[in-house]
């Protein structure tokens, strides 16, 4: 088999591979500071709730989840919708990365000395522009750093999808690689994952440039 | 006309009785500086005047309107936006300037300004320009806080507080983190204000700037005044823990 057939049926799936990562961050980057105000509420019955969900998300296996996600509406309820499996997906991994993404928020926002909300206060700013102009843009800056290693496994994490037999990228090598016995798209595999990985690790070296213009 | 009204505020933290029974009337154009050693409940005294802490007895107005009642012995706030409007009447310079390190100065003066009191960018942004060369500040406009010595940033933080045109104007040990010289140049700035009658309420450390400058002392220890009067009633105070504590800074 000529290595450009294995990169043309490797590349379908490489673009079903890079929709499961913009998708989910897409989600889970809003919904990861959704959780985290949960999280963080002084109402006890949310916190708990929210606690919970994160012990589960962090405790239980992404495998597990999507699995859960995929089966569950009909094992459960009996329900049956179509073309359930892309969006379960999604729905998987977007509640997965959330929770992660959540105590990544927690940790810069509960970063922030509380000057910066008593200077905010003297000048009259309401809790909500206080959040979203002096302490967002700072809280952003402090986690760059924790959420590009999150987005980094994310990357290799799409593979994952394969579990509720998703014809991601690497689902399609293992194919072709059992059906040719060769290494070539394992080989081909690796370095799609790499150099995605080092394009999102430079993107991210930019960004945290843009905000270091101060400290 | 009276600014700034406190009356028997009491407040503990947990155990720990931090104010005890403490009453303080600050008039228009008026100076009053607090001292007393560390741990005397100056700067949550004036935490308390500020709305940062709640205090829990004891009753506080501004100009007459009511920040905080007193009912059955405890404190009572004012709904929240009959304080958003109260605090208006002042403004805080913290020890550390709490700046907004991700705004440049000119946008740390003129943000509230423009966003919260909806302020024309035109005006606000003049009167700016106005402080900064008061503050010696002229040419700092674009460069962000950590670019500044610890002397410019207070002198920026107190333009920020001062762009809001408040009444009363809180200063809590301004000059703690500033080395000798640039403690110099921040108290010739609150000297300048004192100068044009600005009312101030400041805790500070700097003896000789308290009695220089202030118009009434209170002087402090583990949650009483102690000694109260004009700097130099104060100075020349019997009491012997004022006597103590002043003879520890002619020591040094």
């Amino acid at each position: 088999m000529r290595f450009s057939l294995i990169l043309s049926q490797l590349s379908q799936g490489m673009g079903r591979t890079v929709t499961i990562f913009f998708l989910t961050l897409i989600f889970s980057l809003p919904l990861g500071l959704l959780i985290s105000f949960g999280r963080m509420s002084k109402n006890r019955v949310i916190s708990s709730i929210v606690k919970i969900y994160i012990s589960i998300m962090r405790g239980t296996p992404l495998m597990l989840q999507l699995m859960v996600v995929y089966f569950g509406p009909f094992y459960l309820f009996g329900l049956n919708i179509g073309n359930w499996r892309f969006p379960a997906i999604i729905v998987g991994f977007s509640l997965n990365y959330a929770a992660y993404f959540a105590e990544i928020y927690r940790s810069g926002i509960e970063s922030m000395p509380v000057g910066q909300y008593e200077a905010a206060r003297l000048l009259g700013y309401s809790k909500i522009q206080t959040f979203f102009r002096i302490i967002l843009p700072q809280v952003i800056k402090r986690i760059l750093p924790a959420v590009t290693n999150e987005i980094i496994t994310l990357v290799k994490d799409t593979s994952l999808a394969f579990s509720i037999a998703y014809a991601e990228m690497f689902t399609i090598a293992k194919q072709i690689a059992a059906a040719q016995t060769t290494m070539i798209p394992f080989v081909t595999a690796a370095v799609f994952y790499y150099v995605f990985n080092w394009l999102v690790a430079w993107i991210m070296e930019l960004a945290e440039k843009k905000f270091a213009y101060y400290r | 006309m009276i600014y700034l009204e406190m009356n028997h505020v009491k407040k503990s933290f947990e155990d720990l009785e931090v104010l005890k029974d403490i009453s303080l009337t600050v008039e228009e154009g008026e100076v009053v500086s607090i001292i007393g050693p560390s741990g005397s409940g100056k700067s949550t005294l004036l935490r308390c005047a500020a709305l940062l802490e709640t205090m829990d007895s004891g009753d506080l107005s501004y100009l007459g309107q009511k920040a905080v009642t007193m009912e059955n012995g405890r404190s009572v706030y004012a709904k929240p936006n009959v304080l958003g409007k109260i605090r208006e009447n002042f403004g805080l310079v913290f020890q550390n300037y709490n700046l907004f390190p991700h705004y440049n100065v000119m946008r740390n003066l003129c943000d509230a300004p423009i966003h919260v009191q909806k302020r024309q960018k035109a005006e606000v942004e003049k009167q700016a320009r106005e402080l900064l060369a008061k503050m010696g500040l002229v040419g700092k406009e674009t460069a962000y806080p950590c670019q500044l010595s610890g002397g410019q940033c207070q002198r920026v933080a107190i333009a920020r507080a001062l762009m809001l045109n408040p009444k009363v104007l809180f200063f809590d040990e301004p000059t703690s983190a500033l080395d000798p010289e640039l403690t110099g140049e921040v108290l010739k700035v609150i000297r300048s204000l004192a100068e044009m009658h600005m009312t101030m309420v400041i805790v500070t450390h700097e003896m000789s700037f308290a009695r220089e400058i202030s118009d009434r002392i209170l002087f402090m220890d583990q949650g009483v005044v102690v000694v109260e009067g004009t700097p130099d009633e104060v100075f020349s105070s019997e009491n012997d823990r004022m006597k103590g504590f002043l003879g520890k800074f002619r020591d040094m």
